[in-house]
């Protein structure tokens, strides 16, 4: 296999760094026929869920409603299922994971602020519902149709406004997609303060809807500390303009918090204004073996007080994470570590190349020592680094490839966290329908240790009733029992939104929906998601 | 059968995959507050030597890492001996003025001390892209040289390497001492592990200048200026994705 070919692509999965030439790698799903062909498989998520039913309330869209919406809409703004076009809807109505498929017959891609201001107001007065959509790469089913809900696409919404590049403020469209707006920053020193797997996919917008984590919430912290201010449409039709480029302002209540992580319940996200950090000068990955979750833990510990303010990830996946990378994943290069229980990758930024490096190696060296860690690589140049961060990025698409994938997204405190898995895994054993040939294939556990926040991804043969009720709601009562979060990250969507009592008081739970009756009275904004029915 | 001591060149330069600039003054590539790392060619260099040891244990005796270039030439060097490389020499030099004769030069003054028989070095650096340093040196030692090599084979004091050429693969022969270039396809380098980088601290550096080897490297060739290219022309371009959907569609490309 001629190695020049093998050289680019394997080891340039770009994650932002220091003057990093933008590659256009877009977060490869399956190659569009083959895509295409898998999804029309995909069932509809109201014959799987026969308990949910439409609301009757909302109006089926007729003819009038299409010429109205055309007469108020830019060109070419309009996708409407004529019978014949339908696979041009498939990709708005089917999820990333193709676990769930809606039957939307009206696709509507605003180019303006004003005029999705314009059709929200309609919906609102005609009581259409709606989904707002990004890049639809949500992992609960949030971003989809149930029924026949209109889909409002902000894949149109997609100009950066204005960078300040001495205070570092970004202003731009919802639709920006996170990879693009990096690479943007790129060349001002600049970056975005979050990264996730789906970077070349997902857009802005969503992933302020949703609150996203990622891979540098250790270090950047929330979406709800970053972004400055919103432009949101409620779902009347008024636009909440709250767009500042200022870092403090204590004045009433903060809005903007109430629409960070509502997954498009109470008004869709136009704009939005970020503080971003500058892209770090120095950076460094190391990939550690270590043979007990006891030692994951204590080599955090030590990561945190040596490394300090310089530790920007620290990540950990299993091995039955890596073998599962090896038999599906797309990096084909050979993994640098032999065979141990556990795995953690660790990311140092900071400004001063020799200050980092001793940090790092005088830690790793302690750890070594101490027999904490028993083997790890440091990479040399930017390739290795892409390379090593590869190795845990692809773990997602490695599950989705292996065959149905059901993922949960859990914070739990730190010393239990890995027991989640290991229960788990006895369960479905002593149940007989995980192992070899069997029904579930495999039970991987990964994450954002640093953050305290599993993932747990349990592939099946395909999507079960059987499999399903074997993990759910053991995982969320689990999760219970210690306090934990069953959505650290991804949200409720669909997914989760009945299971919200596991993680929030009734009180709480009559509050947000005091809150979304009297900002969405009519209920249009994605309904029959996110609160429990 | 001699024993094998081995050389490998190691060259510091600007991250393969680093977006690179012209400076405001147009004279060279920007390369402050850039990543630099060490020459990918040279790693497989690096690499091989390495390689070679493990295939022939009991017959390499010594592996240099030699780098000419600023004072953080240093941190290549440290890599080529985390990969496995036993020592390494550093001549101290301004990267500016340093062009693949001088180096040459410098590498046959160390040659001449070292007394390797083998020198590996990288088909080019990824900065200049000379490829010459390598050839220069051979000429200069009176040695052969195998250039672009993708396998490297030891019989005895013989050597087997296949080269890539133009039209195709080229197997030569030739004895040790000689020069051999690596290629992209020679290996895949090894990542340096926690171990070995603890140990290549302990691994001995010694620094030399050109007045030390009494090598003169005035610079023979002037820079007159460094330009971007022009940016590229043509293609059609089509006003949104949809134009192009429909336009793939036309041609039956979807």
């Amino acid at each position: 296999m001629r190695r020049f070919g093998q050289f680019i692509p394997n080891r340039l999965n770009p994650i932002s760094f220091t003057n990093t030439k933008p590659k256009s790698t877009l977060f490869k799903l399956h190659p569009p026929c083959r895509y295409l062909a898998a999804v029309r498989k995909v069932a509809f998520t109201a014959d799987k869920y026969p308990h949910i039913k439409r609301n009757p309330n909302f109006k089926e869209i007729t003819d009038k409603d299409i010429s109205y919406l055309t007469s108020i809409l830019s060109q070419n703004a309009l996708i409407v299922d004529n019978g014949t076009n339908s696979s041009d809807l498939t990709s708005f109505n089917v999820d990333w994971m193709g676990k769930y498929r809606g039957k939307s017959r009206v696709v509507v891609r605003p180019k303006s602020t004003e005029e999705v201001a314009k059709v929200l107001k309609y919906c609102g007065e005609k009581r259409i519902a709606v989904v707002p959509q990004g890049g639809n790469t949500g992992l609960v089913g949030g971003s989809i149709p149930v029924f026949d809900e209109m889909v409002i696409s902000t894949n149109h919404l997609n100009k950066i406004r204005s960078f300040d590049p001495v205070a570092g403020i970004l202003v731009c469209d919802a639709g920006c997609v996170l990879e693009v707006l990096d690479n943007h920053l790129a060349e001002n020193g600049y970056m975005m303060p979050l990264d996730l797997g789906a970077k070349g996919s997902c857009q802005v917008g969503g992933n302020v809807a949703t609150n996203a984590g990622g891979l540098r919430f250790l270090r950047y912290g929330s979406l709800h500390g970053s972004v400055l201010g919103l432009e949101v449409v409620l779902p009347d039709g008024t636009i909440l303009d709250n767009l500042l480029t200022l870092r403090k302002d204590n004045t009433g209540y903060d809005l903007k918090q109430l629409f960070i992580g509502s997954e498009g319940t109470l008004g869709i996200i136009t704009g939005i204004s970020i503080s971003t950090p500058k892209r770090p000068k120095a950076v460094n990955v190391a990939v550690l073996g270590l043979s007990s979750f006891e030692d994951v833990q204590k080599a955090f510990l030590k990561s945190k007080e040596d490394l300090a303010e310089i530790l920007s990830a620290f990540e950990f996946w299993d091995f039955a994470a890596l073998h599962l990378c090896q038999l599906y994943g797309t990096n084909r290069s050979e993994f640098p570590l032999g065979q141990y229980p556990f795995y953690v990758l660790i990311e140092t930024s900071g400004s001063n190349k020799e200050h980092d490096d001793e940090k790092l190696t005088a830690c790793l060296e302690s750890l070594l020592e101490a027999s904490t860690v028993q083997d790890g690589v440091i990479a040399q140049d930017v390739s290795q680094m892409n390379n090593l961060w590869s190795f845990r990025e692809g773990i997602p698409e490695a599950s989705h490839k292996a065959g149905a994938v059901y993922k949960y997204d859990i914070s739990l405190p730190v010393p239990v966290l890995y027991k989640m898995v290991e229960d788990m895994r006895k369960r479905l054993e002593d149940s007989g329908s995980f192992g070899k040939d069997k029904a579930i294939t495999h039970v991987i556990g990964f994450g954002h240790l640093g953050d305290g926040n599993l993932h747990l991804n349990i592939t099946a043969k395909e999507y079960d009733e059987d499999v399903t009720k074997l993990i759910e709601p053991y995982v969320y009562e689990w999760t219970g029992k210690y306090r934990g979060s069953i959505s650290a990250e991804h949200g409720l969507g669909l997914m989760k939104a009945n299971y919200l009592g596991y993680s929030k008081s009734k009180p709480m739970i009559e509050m947000m929906r005091m809150l979304k009756k009297s900002i969405d009275p009519n209920g249009i904004m994605n309904p029959y998601k996110f609160l429990p029915d | 059968m001699s024993n094998i001591r081995i050389l490998v060149g190691c060259k510091r330069v600007i991250d393969y995959a680093v977006k690179i600039r012209v400076n405001a003054a147009r004279t060279a590539v920007e390369t402050n507050n850039v990543k630099h790392s060490l020459n990918p060619f040279d790693e497989i260099a690096v690499e091989e030597a390495v390689r070679i040891r493990q295939r022939l244990p009991s017959r390499v005796s010594d592996i240099i890492a030699l780098s000419c270039g600023s004072a953080k030439s240093a941190e290549v060097l440290r890599t080529a001996m985390a990969m496995g490389a036993d020592r390494a020499i550093h001549v101290e030099a301004e990267d500016i003025k340093l062009q693949p004769l001088s180096v040459a030069k410098l590498f046959r003054a160390i040659v001449e001390k070292e007394k390797p028989n083998l020198v590996i070095l990288g088909k080019q650096a990824i900065d200049d892209d000379s490829n010459q340093t390598g050839q220069m040196l051979a000429g200069l030692l009176g040695w052969p040289q195998i250039t672009f090599a993708s396998n490297v084979n030891i019989e005895d004091d013989n050597l087997k390497v296949t080269r890539e050429v133009d039209g195709g693969l080229e197997t030569l022969s030739s004895k040790l001492p000689a020069v051999i270039t690596a290629d992209l396809r020679l290996n895949e380098p090894r990542f340096a592990t926690l171990p070995n980088i603890m140990k290549a601290k302990k691994k001995p550096l010694v620094t030399y200048t050109p007045q030390d080897l009494n090598v003169d490297i005035t610079p023979r060739l002037e820079v007159l200026s460094v330009t971007e290219p022009p940016p590229r022309q043509g293609g059609g371009t089509v006003g949104s994705v949809d134009e192009l959907v429909s336009k793939l569609k036309e041609v039956g490309a979807l």
